[in-house]
C-alpha cells in the first residue's frame, strides 16, 4: 500500500480525536511541569484543523500537512505551536507534490519533521522534549523503511512504537528545555507532554492506514 | 520611508502598549503589533505575525530605507516569528532582533525615525542589552572598525549640555537615532552613542560637558552631528 491524501486526511482526523480524547490526560501531565494548557492547546489546534478539512479537501497529503501546519501555528498559542507547525511544514516540503508516499519517503519526511523541531527548539536528545519522542520514530522509520520492507504500514507501525516508548523514557529525565526546566530536578518522575503528543500524532498516523 | 518594525507579544496588550510607547519617540515609522493569539488569549499567532509583516513591507515600500525588524517577547514569540519567515517569499528584508521588548522597540524605533537601514535599526535594538561603557556589537560585515578601546579616536569633541533638562529621553533618542544611521562607532562619556538607554544611563544634566570619541568612515560627521544637537539645547529652553 501507499499513503495518499485520503489517508493524510484520516490522519489529521484521527490526530484530532486523540488530541480530544487525551486533553485532560495532557493537562494533567502539563500541569505537573508546565502551564497546564497543553491538552487545551493540542485539542485546539486539531479543532482548528478539523474545521479547514471540512471547508475544503487537500489534493495531496503534502497539501494537507501545509495546511496543518499553518493552522497549528495560528491556532495552538504556545510552544507546541510554532513547534508541531514547523514539524508539519518540513515533513510537507520533504513530501513536495506527491500524490503517494512509499515508505522511505515518509521515513524521510518524519527526518524532515523532526529536524524542523530541532531548528526551531534547539532541544537535543535527552532534554525531556518532543524530541525524545521523535528522533527514536525517525530512527526505527528509517531502519524498517531501509530493512526491505516496502510496507508502510511497517514504517508507520515503528515510528509510532518508538515514539511511545521514547515518550515513555522522557518519565525520569530532568528538564533542560522549556518551561520545565525551571524546575530542575523536580522535573524528574513526570512524561513530557509534548513527547506524549508526538507519541498519540504518531499513534494515530498506524490508525489511517489500518 | 524608513525601515518598518513588527512587535510580536504573547499579549495584545503588550504589544499594543509598546508600540504606543515606541510610536511617541518615531512618528514616522511604520511599527505595528502582533500580540495575543486570534481569539484574544496569551499566545502566538502565526497569521498575526505574518499579516502584520506583510503590512509593514506594504507601508514601508518606497524610497529609501527598507526592510523590517522584528522585536518579540518570550520563547515562543521568537519560534513563530521565526516560522513566519519560513512562510514569507522574501524572508531577506525581514530581520529578528534578540533584544528586550521595550527598551529595544525603543531604541530601533528611534534608528529607524533617523534613517538608519535594517542592520542598523536591528543594531540599535540589540545595543540595549549591552552593559554602558561597551560598543554594541558591528553589524554583519562591519568589523573593518577599529576597535574604540584599542585604537585612538579619529574624532573627538567636547560639548557642554545647556538646555535645562540635559541628556533625557528625547535628547537622546536623537543623538542615538541619528548616529545609528552613520558609518561610525561613537562613544559618549564612555557608553555607546548609539544606544538610546546607554546615553539615559549617563544620568548628564545641564553643564555636563560630553566627551564623544567617534571612530570609522563618518567619524566626523558623528562628532559634528552631536555637537550641533548639544550646543543648540536639542531645540529646548
Amino acid at each position: 500500500m501507499v499513503l495518499d491524501a485520503n489517508w493524510a486526511v484520516k490522519w489529521l482526523t484521527l490526530c484530532a480525536q486523540a488530541m480530544a480524547e487525551h486533553r485532560v490526560e495532557l493537562i494533567e501531565l502539563d500541569r505537573a511541569i508546565g502551564d497546564s494548557d497543553h491538552g487545551e492547546n493540542m485539542d485546539r489546534g486539531f479543532q482548528a484543523v478539523l474545521a479547514k478539512l471540512g471547508e475544503s479537501t487537500p489534493e495531496t497529503p503534502g497539501a494537507a500537512l501545509k495546511m496543518t501546519a499553518m493552522t497549528l501555528m495560528s491556532k495552538v498559542g504556545g510552544a507546541a505551536g510554532p513547534l508541531y507547525g514547523t514539524a508539519f511544514l518540513r515533513a510537507a516540503t520533504a513530501l513536495g507534490d506527491s500524490a503517494e508516499i512509499d515508505a522511505s519517503a515518509w521515513a524521510g519526511a518524519l527526518a524532515a519533521a523532526r529536524d524542523g523541531i530541532v531548528a526551531r527548539g534547539k532541544a537535543e536528545s535527552g532534554d525531556k522534549t518532543m524530541v525524545d519522542a521523535w528522533t527514536p520514530a525517525v530512527d526505527a522509520a528509517r531502519a524498517a523503511a531501509d530493512g526491505g520492507s516496502t510496507d508502510v504500514l511497517g514504517v508507520l507501525v515503528a515510528a509510532a512504537e518508538a515514539a511511545e516508548a521514547g515518550a515513555v523514557a522522557t518519565d525520569p529525565m530532568v528538564a533542560r528545555k522549556g518551561r520545565a526546566s525551571y524546575l530542575g530536578e523536580r522535573s524528574a518522575g513526570h512524561r513530557d507532554p509534548g513527547a506524549a503528543s508526538s507519541a498519540l500524532i504518531l499513534r494515530a498516523a498506524v490508525g489511517a492506514a489500518a | 520611508m524608513t525601515v518598518s518594525i513588527v512587535v510580536v507579544s504573547h499579549s495584545a496588550k503588550i504589544a499594543d502598549g509598546a508600540v504606543e510607547l515606541a510610536a511617541q519617540m518615531a512618528p514616522d515609522v511604520v511599527i505595528l503589533p502582533a500580540g495575543g493569539t486570534d481569539d484574544g488569549r496569551i499566545g502566538t499567532s502565526l497569521e498575526k505575525v505574518l499579516a502584520a509583516l506583510e503590512a509593514a513591507s506594504g507601508q514601508a515600500a518606497g524610497a529609501g530605507a527598507e526592510g523590517t525588524v522584528v522585536l518579540t517577547d518570550l520563547g515562543s514569540a521568537v519560534m513563530t516569528a521565526e516560522s513566519a519567515l519560513e512562510f514569507l517569499e522574501n524572508p531577506e528584508g525581514v530581520l529578528l532582533a534578540d533584544a528586550p521588548l521595550v527598551e529595544g522597540l525603543v531604541a530601533a524605533a528611534v534608528a529607524a525615525q533617523g534613517g538608519a537601514d535594517v542592520q542598523a535599526v536591528r543594531k540599535a535594538a540589540e545595543g540595549v542589552g549591552i552593559p554602558a561603557g561597551q560598543p554594541a556589537p558591528a553589524a554583519g560585515g562591519t568589523d573593518h572598525l577599529e576597535s574604540p578601546t584599542s585604537a585612538a579616536p579619529d574624532f573627538t569633541g567636547d560639548f557642554e549640555l545647556v538646555n535645562q533638562a540635559g541628556m533625557h529621553a528625547r535628547p537622546a533618542a536623537k543623538v542615538a537615532g541619528g548616529l545609528a544611521s552613520l558609518d561610525a562607532e561613537v562613544t559618549i562619556n564612555g557608553v555607546d552613542g548609539a544606544s538610546m538607554t546607554g546615553l539615559m544611563t549617563l544620568g548628564a544634566g545641564k553643564g555636563t560637558v560630553l566627551h564623544v570619541e567617534a571612530w570609522g568612515a563618518d567619524a566626523e560627521k558623528a562628532v559634528e552631528y552631536v555637537g550641533g544637537l548639544v550646543e543648540a539645547g536639542f531645540g529646548e529652553p
